[in-house]
Order: structure tokens, then sequence, then C-alpha cells
């Protein structure tokens, strides 16, 4: 079957900084699943979203959505491309026009795509849809974007998602201004999405341990590049790749042992990277000397999971574009 | 020890049509110098809210209604407006929540600390302004090119970093920092909260950090005081309210956290937070709350020691 989604060799250079680095992945809406993606500020996460979003076009490679290029879709495709694929972006305040109340963001949807069949039956779903992430209607509607919290402005963005029932939800840091218990509440409904209804998910993130609960794999981004993906629970329980390791091992924990801010774990982070070898060569605690000549590919280690380390050469070569060969729904 | 901040039976209120929200509800608490405190609770329980009347910065339709606020003995009210303008990076430093989406988009970083400067009357040649920047970017763990770059040029991590560097440029007393690293991954995280603490032990100031992020909580801040619709509910060094949570709020709370160790352990605290411009009778978390009996429907708890150091608002705690 077409996938519904498919990125090939992507690539993002913004003047002389890659942003994203070829990197392949498709969306299989015949295998819903939820896949995270963390790892370092700027390494690309939200560029690779835009792009999978068709927000901003690759510099390399091409996108592609039910088998044809993005940049060539007609007008009924687009549109049936915007109702497939939703967005929560990284940054709440910058999608909501201030002019408006926060209901715009809700209801034009809900009559552009006709998700409703009377004005009532709108607002019920739209009613359900805040309630689902925690929002009371009669608090929200009707307010201005100014006049609500962080969080509040978030979950909107998450419950609007919600409300368009789409095949994709690429999710920018949806719950990074809310607590701990609602982004319990919000990922749980999430996930029932994915289980449910077949919605696959693509989750960013710097939350390691709602990635671990809520996704079934996860992709860790270094400096453009894909340095460990697979299964969730091989990854964050074992990580393979020393970023993985640092920073996996970087986690606050809940805990009264202070040891977080004396670690020495990371000190070398003002030195230049390689231009080409491994991206991390310039930080790595276990750097070869070949590490600074040669870009490590992706070996594959384990069925479902693969990194970029030469620590592990000898395990296969994951061919580039065989990216979701090791990204897998779990099995239930 | 004298407190350096004193809030006393704060109160903030937004207009509505309908009712006032009551967004910060008499809100008390000392600060000492040099102290860590913690502010975490539900979304939209007022933190950012008490945190910007701090420095009185709310704004129409919502104003202070109660309560006293004073820096080093000063009484926050009595200052003017110019005063108060030089005490707003000097005295207390704010790095609002998002702050990174406020930085001007059409200067580039470099610019927006001299407009710092500038503002708060720092006459700098241009050799020193450049030094300056350079120092500052690096103690938040940023390269020096980027006081050249435009904020579209950084990602959010990046933004946010610069946002504490022109927070800390005039060594304030406090720094109020709205979730400064919720937008960085953990490891640069560390790299910020260490600067932060550097910098606070350089400045011997106190900070505050409004968060929700338990885990940097816990390693970071020596109390912690949890809001809920309003109120501080509860109020106590750091320690016990990871190990003996008193208010039944703070206990649901930390009983959410996800684990690192099992999958599939996650939950929530049923029911919604209630509508702040009509709250429950009472106390405002009964509908919510497994220990609630008949008076806590009537008789709103007031806030009072639980232990030593450790204050709570519940009937029960
Ligand atoms: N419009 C742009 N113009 C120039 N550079 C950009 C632009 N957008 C992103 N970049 C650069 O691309 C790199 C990747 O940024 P991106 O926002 O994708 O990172 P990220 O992984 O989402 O980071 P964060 O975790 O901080 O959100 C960064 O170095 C950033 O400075
Ligand atoms: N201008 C306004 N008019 C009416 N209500 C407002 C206004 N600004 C904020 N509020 C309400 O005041 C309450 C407190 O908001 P505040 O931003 O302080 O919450 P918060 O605890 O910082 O939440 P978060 O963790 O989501 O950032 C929220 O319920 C919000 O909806
Ligand atoms: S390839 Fe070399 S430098 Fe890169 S992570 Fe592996 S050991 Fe470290
Ligand atoms: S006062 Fe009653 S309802 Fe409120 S927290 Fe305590 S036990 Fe629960
Ligand atoms: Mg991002
Ligand atoms: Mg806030």
């Amino acid at each position: 079957m077409t996938p519904l989604l498919e990125a090939k060799h992507v690539s993002k250079h913004y003047g002389a900084n890659t942003a994203l680095s070829d990197l392949s992945m498709s969306i299989d809406t015949s295998k819903p699943a939820i896949t995270a993606v963390v790892g370092e500020s700027g390494s690309g996460k939200t560029t690779l979203a835009r792009i999978i979003l068709g927000l901003v076009p690759p510099s390399e490679g091409q996108v592609l959505y039910q088998g044809q290029d993005m940049a060539r879709l007609s007008g009924t495709e687009r549109r049936q491309f915007r109702r497939d694929v939703q967005a929560v972006f990284q940054d709440p305040y910058e999608v909501y026009n201030p002019f408006y109340r926060v209901d715009h963001v809700l209801t034009t949807p809900v009559r552009n795509f006709n998700l409703a069949s009377s004005r009532a039956e709108g607002r019920t779903m739209i009613e359900n849809a805040l309630r689902a992430v925690g929002l009371r209607p009669e608090e929200i509607l009707g307010r201005y974007p100014h006049q609500l919290s962080g969080g509040q402005r978030q979950r909107i963005m998450v419950a609007r998602a919600v409300l368009m029932k789409p095949k994709l939800i690429v999710a920018d840091e949806p719950v990074s201004m809310v607590d701990a218990s609602l982004r319990a509440t919000i990922l749980t409904s999430l996930r029932k999405l994915t289980d449910e209804m077949g919605i696959s998910i693509i989750y960013i993130t710097h939350d390691l341990a709602t990635a671990y609960q809520v996704s079934d794999n996860i992709l860790v981004m270094y400096r453009a590049c894909v340095a460990e993906a697979g299964a969730v629970e091989r990854v964050v329980k074992h990580p393979q790749h020393p970023y993985t390791q640092l920073l996996i091992s970087s986690i606050p924990q809940v805990s009264t042992t202070r040891d977080w801010l004396d670690d020495e774990g990371d000190q070398k982070t003002a030195a230049t990277p390689s231009a080409h070898g491994c991206r991390f060569v310039d930080r790595c605690p276990v750097a070869m000397p070949k590490c600074s000549t040669t870009l490590p590919p992706l070996y594959r280690t384990e069925p479902a999971r693969a990194a970029a380390c030469f620590q592990h050469e000898a395990s296969p070569t994951l061919p580039n574009g065989a990216l979701n060969e090791v990204l897998t729904p779990t099995p239930s | 020890m004298n407190a350096i901040l004193k809030v006393e039976g704060l109160k903030v209120e937004f207009d509505h049509p309908l009712g006032a929200v009551k967004a910060v509800d008499d809100v008390s608490f000392a600060l000492q110098p040099g102290e860590r405190l913690g502010l975490a609770g539900e979304s939209g329980s007022g933190k950012s809210t008490m945190a910007l009347s701090l420095l009185r910065m709310i704004k129409p339709p919502g104003r202070i209604t109660a309560g006293r606020v004073s820096l080093d003995g000063t009484e926050l009210s009595a200052l003017d407006h110019e005063a108060m303008r030089h005490l707003r990076l000097a005295g207390i430093a704010m790095v609002p929540q998002g702050s990174m989406n406020s930085l001007n988009p059409v200067i580039r970083i470099k610019a927006q600390f001299a407009d710092a400067f500038r503002d708060h009357g720092l006459k700098l040649s241009s050799a020193e302004l450049d030094a300056r920047v350079a120092e500052l970017l690096r103690t938040v763990g940023l390269r020096p090119h980027v006081a050249d770059l435009y904020p579209h040029e950084l990602s959010g991590g990046m933004k946010q970093r610069a946002c504490i560097a022109i927070a800390i440029c005039l060594r304030p007393k406090v720094i109020i920092a709205d979730e400064p690293t919720s937008a960085l991954d953990v490891v640069v995280q560390r790299q910020v909260m260490e600067t932060l603490a550097r910098v606070q032990r350089d400045l011997g100031c106190a900070i505050i950090l409004v968060g929700h992020d338990m885990g940097l909580m816990a390693q970071f801040v020596d109390r912690l005081g949890v809001m809920y619709a309003g109120r501080l509910v509860e109020l106590a060094p750091i320690a016990e309210i990871i190990t003996r949570p008193r208010h039944p709020y703070t206990q649901a709370l930390i009983s959410s956290l996800p684990s690192l160790e099992k999958r599939g352990a996650m939950q929530g605290i049923p029911g919604l937070a209630p509508l702040l411009r009509d709250l429950p009778p009472g106390c405002a978390f009964h509908p919510r709350c497994p220990r609630a009996e008949a008076r806590c429907t009537t008789e709103k708890p007031a806030v009072r020691e639980v232990a030593p150091n450790q204050q709570a608002a519940c009937h029960f705690a």
C-alpha cells in the first residue's frame, strides 16, 4: 500500500547551516503508531516536522503524499492533505491571531471541512475535544489568546488536532507547558486515538519520560542527523549511541538525591564539531581515530533498532532510507 | 534572617463580564536571600500571573486587588513608574514564559542586549558591548557568533538561552524564571540550570523558578510552592514535597509523574480544574479530592503550619 506520507532523503540547509541531513521515513496508516522524536535543541526536529507538513520545502529530497510529490499537489489533493495531516505547533503563541477569539481556531476547521451536520453538533464536538484535553469549554470559549495561560493555549491546539480526526498528527512539543497530571491525561487520550482510531502520531518532545510512556518508537536526533532509532523500550532502557546515553543520564530525577547539577557528564560543548566525521566526536567519551574523519552510518544492532556509531560496526548497516524497518508498532 | 522578597495577601483578578477571574487568591510567602524557590501546580492555576504581579506587570483587565510586595525592605507599590522600570532588570529580573517569542524579530541578538543595557542607563563602547555580549552568551552555552544572528535563525532552545542571558545582564537580586527550560533538551537544561546556579552564587541573588518539571525542581530548588486555583496550597522544603506531600493535590500531582521504569503506568488526576470565576464553595479542590469530607464543601481551608517549615491549605493535611 502507498504510505500516507513519505519523506525521501530530505535535507534542509539554511545558508551554511544544515538543519536536517538526508532523512527518510514514512507514515503507513495500516500500521498506526506513535513515534517520538527527541534530541538536542536545534537538532532539526521542528525542521523535520515543517518539511513533513509541507510548510517548508526541503533543500534536497522530496516528500510524497499518497505517492504524489507534495510540491505538485492539485487543489483537491492539497485540501485532502490538510484534512489528513494535522499539526500541533511547538509555539502556541505563533498560531493564534490576537484579534480573534480562540473559538475561531476551532470553528474554522469544523466549517471548512464540514465536520458537523449542524451548528449544535459542531458546538458539541468542540466542547468534547476541549474536555478531552482537560479544558472547560465555558471557561475557554469566548476568550482572546492573551487571556489564556501558556498551557491552556497549547491544549487548544491539541484539541483542534483531535477534532479533525486526521490520519496523522504531527505534534511538536504539545505539552511542554502543562503539568504532569495534565500531560498524562492528554497523552493518554492521544494514545487512545492511535489505538482506537488508527491515527498515527509524531510526538516531538524533550520529555523523555512521557516519550517512553506513550510511544512505540523513538528517533533520537543530534545535529541534523539520526543518532539512534528503534523500539522505545530498548532505546530508553539500553541506549547504544553515546549521545543517547548522555541524554538519558541527564534526565533530572524526582529524588532527594541531588546529583544532577554537580555531574561532570558534559563539558566539551564549546568545541567545534568535525566537518566530515561523527557529529558527536567532539563530546564523545569513547571516540576512536576514524570517528573524526568518517561519518558513521546507522548500524542495525537489533531487529528493531539502529545506532549511528562505529562502536557497533560489527552489525550490518541499515541502508539510508530504510529507517522504517526499525520503526514498528509495539506488538500488543 | 531578613527576607529579600516578602509577599503578603496578594490577590490578582481579571475582570470578566460573567464575574471576576480570581487568578491569584491571597498568596503569601517570604523568599530568603540566596534561596531557590520553586513554583509548580496545575496549568492555569495562576503561577505566571503571580510572577508578573510581583513586578506589577499585570495588564488590564487584570489588576492587583490586594496585598503587599516588598523587595529588600522597599514596598513596591510605593515606587513611581521610573523606579519600577529600573527595578525590573536590576532588582527583580524576569525571564517570562515563552520569552523567546518576545524577542524582537527584526533586530539582531546583540542589539537586543544593547537595548536592555540602554534602557537601564548603561553606556558601553562598541568594544565593551561586544565583549559583554560574548561573555553573557558564553555563560548560557551559546557561541559568540549568535550575537550577529536574528531570532528566527535560532532554534527555540537557543532563543530561550539568549533571553536568560538578557535577564541576568544587570545582576539582579531576584531572578524570576518562568519555565525557562521547558523548550530545551535535558543536556542543555542542565547547562542552563548550572548557569543559573553559577550566576546566583556570583550575584548572591535569589531565584523563583516557575515550572512543571518535578525532576528539575527536585534537583534545583530549596523549597517548593504548589498552586491550585489561584492559591498556594502547599509550601515546604522540596524533600518534604517529594517524600511526604501533605496536601491531597500535591499528593495527586506527585503520583501522576511518569516513570522511566515501567511503561503504560501514566494517569492524570481525574476531573477538570475549577472555573476560576465561579469557584466551588469550601475547598476548591473538593470535587476532585479523594479525601474530601462534608466540611470541605462548605468551609474554605486556611493556610496553616502542618509541620515545622511546611504549610498547607487543607483541613486534614
Ligand atoms: N528559518 C530559519 N532560518 C535559519 N535557520 C533556521 C531556521 N529555522 C531553523 N533554523 C536552524 O536550523 C537548526 C534546526 O532547528 P530546529 O528548529 O529544527 O531545531 P529543533 O530540533 O526543533 O530544536 P528545539 O528542540 O530547540 O525546538 C537550528 O540550528 C536553527 O538555528
Ligand atoms: N487577561 C485575562 N483575562 C481573563 N483571564 C485571564 C487573563 N489572563 C490570564 N487569565 C486566567 O488566569 C488564570 C491564571 O493564568 P496563568 O497564566 O497565571 O496560569 P499559569 O499557572 O501560569 O498556567 P500555565 O502553567 O499553563 O502557564 C488562567 O486560568 C487564565 O485563563
Ligand atoms: S562514532 Fe565514534 S565519536 Fe561517534 S558516537 Fe560513536 S564512538 Fe563516539
Ligand atoms: S480541604 Fe478537603 S477537599 Fe480540600 S484538599 Fe483537604 S481534604 Fe481535600
Ligand atoms: Mg523545535
Ligand atoms: Mg504560566
